[in-house]
């Protein structure tokens, strides 16, 4: 994975400094709240309903057991023993004193880390498929790519006052797992005809309460125009995005109202003038940050067939959890394996740290060091040597992480919500957690198959609701909690906004509401492998609807 | 009804205008039952955001319930008790607010 090369270490200690500085500053009250909020926003430190958060960068969502062992460090010390995982594949920590932050950051840089960009209207942490690396059905590996937009994106000056935050994703493969087409800009890695590798560019998906998917604006840039084409959209942006009015600034918003093929020209025409300038990628760079990310030597362990055939017939529980939680590497004898962080009953994303530090030891030992962060708020083992798999489940069975749900129902995307979040409406939290108990049984949730549940507290849309197959977005009406819950979105390559159903629920009704759906679901599906989000595209929302609101159409 | 509620500039945990200073629960906070108590608290939080003591100073609705003062918005109540999924933090985590949100 990437290491920190003398100009990154120096400039992540120079940024500690600054903001130990600022923060002194603070509470001396040499400096007033308003001077220092944006100051803080751009490390990472927020103001919540019951304290600071400190939200760290985990980019493209890659870490090794050091830095993990670090996270369960400051948890424990300076934060209430746990973190929390998110959608952005950071960690938030919502607990830690302003006074502790410095030495806080001071000890994530010691591990090569940050919280710079994780907040403010600037280039945020690029995200990438949690498989990377490691997935059969990829044409490349996207972080390096990532890595290259860390490095320009980080404190460009001329992109660190955006009219509105902006986010960028890479995927390497044609099954989009890191969300591309909800992004700002979204990059997804493939080869032309002659075998280069290049990117197809979307701009302008988003979430939010304008919910956008990314127009397709070049089938394939060469790599070496990677900057060069980024800088363009971004200087258009820059230029024409609207800073009248904070909930018209995104890109998307840009986009929608000078139309695709407008904008399009306005991208290219800026490219024009770039495109053979500095900004060009020299081969010799994108060898040398590949090379940072070159593949893991994997040694074959073929025997691991056998071991793998003989632990299914010992254990259910193993077996279960590997139809559900493991999948194919492009090494035959390895998987890569998914962490559950979404035991039944509990916060989605959360970890505790003593969970943290024995992941860390489960992928030094198994996994070559590697982890990932996902964006669905799992933990990833890139490489598992498949003849290790059993001990590896045996030591989450041990510290409580080996639910068996990836891409289940109870694989529930949640944001904080009102429990924490100082902009919430609603709680989400609690309704998650309702859900995966009340579709406790595994049984019931493999029958059920894939289905995407995402849950925000307010129309901001951390929780993604709008690309889940079900989502369910918290407000708040006569003082009161209410859902309301959409269905039909999908955050893949067929990606999708969810269509309101009808009148919202209230947080008695909402678990009911979402049986019913999945009731509905199942008694209409042309057979198992018809995946909900397929039987909606099918049938629309009508038989949903009759559902949910026909008793009360009769009965006024 | 009305009290004065903010973050404390150095930790950030919520507090409450009590009794001329500043009290980590909401139960025993100043009221406000008039326009012109309302205005003395304002300038108090007024004060103290400029003496960078507190940050975030908001008046709050609130009623009073067995000589307690409990808020009256579910935000508001979240941040008197904590994390309504984690009881064993923030106030609520504490005896003797426990019983109060």
């Amino acid at each position: 994975m990437y290491r920190y090369d003398e100009f990154d270490q120096d400039f992540v200690h120079a940024r500690v400094a600054e903001f130990s500085d600022q923060v002194q500053r603070r509470l001396a009250g040499e400096i007033t709240e308003d001077q220092f909020r944006p100051l803080r926003l751009m490390n990472g430190v927020y103001l919540q309903l019951h304290a600071y958060m400190l939200r760290i960068a985990v980019p493209y969502g890659t870490l090794n057991s050091k830095q993990m062992r670090m996270l369960g460090h400051i948890a424990r010390k300076y934060d209430k023993g746990y973190g929390h995982f998110t959608t952005r594949q950071n960690i938030q920590f919502n607990w830690p004193a302003l006074s502790d932050i410095p030495t806080i950051l001071a000890d994530l840089a010691s591990v090569e880390m940050h919280a710079i960009q994780t907040s403010g209207n600037c280039i945020r942490n690029v995200t990438a498929d949690h498989f990377a690396g490691a997935a059969a059905d990829e044409v490349a590996d996207p972080r390096p790519y990532a890595e290259i937009l860390r490095q320009w994106s980080s404190v460009h000056p001329e992109f660190s006052f955006l009219p509105r935050k902006f986010k960028i994703a890479v995927t390497g493969a044609e099954r989009d797992r890191a969300a591309i087409q909800t992004h700002d800009i979204g990059l997804h890695l493939k080869k032309n005809a002659a075998g280069e590798l290049g990117f197809a560019v979307y701009v302008g998906g988003g979430q939010g309460r304008t919910p956008m998917v990314a127009k397709k604006i070049r089938d394939f840039l060469p790599e070496a125009d990677l900057l060069s084409y980024c800088t363009a959209i971004l200087r258009v942006y820059n230029l024409y995005g609207r800073r009248d009015n904070k909930y018209k600034a995104r890109i998307k918003i840009l986009v929608h109202e000078t139309g695709e093929e407008e904008i399009t020209r306005q991208i290219e025409a800026e490219w024009q003038e770039l495109k053979d300038a500095e900004l060009k990628l020299p081969e010799a760079d994108i060898h040398a940050i590949n090379a940072y990310f070159a593949p893991p030597a994997l040694t074959d362990r073929p025997e691991g067939d056998a071991e793998v055939k003989q632990a299914r017939l010992d254990s259910k529980g193993f077996s279960q959890w590997l139809d559900q939680n493991v999948v194919t590497h492009r090494h035959p004898d390895y998987a890569a394996v998914t962490i559950s962080l979404k035991g039944i009953g509990e916060v989605p994303g959360d970890a505790t740290d003593s969970q943290m530090e024995a992941v860390a030891d489960i992928a030094e030992k198994y996994a070559l060091d590697e982890l990932r962060v996902s964006h669905e708020q799992n933990l990833i083992l890139p490489h598992v040597a498949r003849a290790d798999l059993k001990a590896v489940y045996d030591a989450l069975v041990e510290i409580g992480l080996a639910t068996a749900n990836s891409n289940l129902i109870s694989d529930i995307i949640s944001c904080p919500g009102l429990d924490y979040c100082a902009l919430a409406t609603a709680r989400s939290i609690p309704i998650a957690q309702e859900i995966s108990q009340r579709f406790a049984s595994l049984e019931r949730q493999r029958e059920i198959g894939e289905l995407k549940l995402k849950i925000s507290g307010c129309i901001n849309a951390c929780g993604h609701h709008h690309v889940g197959h079900i989502g369910i977005l918290g407000v708040e009406k006569k003082g009161s909690e209410l859902y309301q819950v959409t269905l039909g979105g999908s955050a893949d390559e067929n990606t999708s906004v969810g269509e309101i159903i009808g009148r919202g629920f209230s947080s008695e009704e909402i678990t009911d509401a979402i049986e019913q759906i999945v009731d509905t679901y199942l008694g209409l599906r042309l057979n198992p492998e018809e995946r909900f989000i397929d039987a909606y595209r099918r049938v629309g929302p009508a038989p949903f609807k009759e559902a949910l609101y026909a008793g009360e159409t009769k009965a006024a | 009804m009305k009290v004065l509620t903010a973050n404390r500039l150095s930790d950030g945990i919520a507090v409450w205008y009590a009794e001329g200073g500043w009290a980590e629960t909401v139960g025993h906070a100043d009221l406000a039952h008039d326009k012109a108590a309302e205005d003395r608290l304002e300038a108090i939080g007024a004060a103290a955001g400029a003496n960078n003591e507190v940050v975030d100073v908001n008046l709050i609705d609130v009623t009073v319930v067995n000589g307690l003062v409990e808020p009256v918005r579910l935000r508001e109540k979240i941040r008197a008790a904590g994390p309504t999924i984690r009881t064993d933090l923030g106030k609520q985590a504490s005896p003797a607010v426990a019983g109060v949100a």
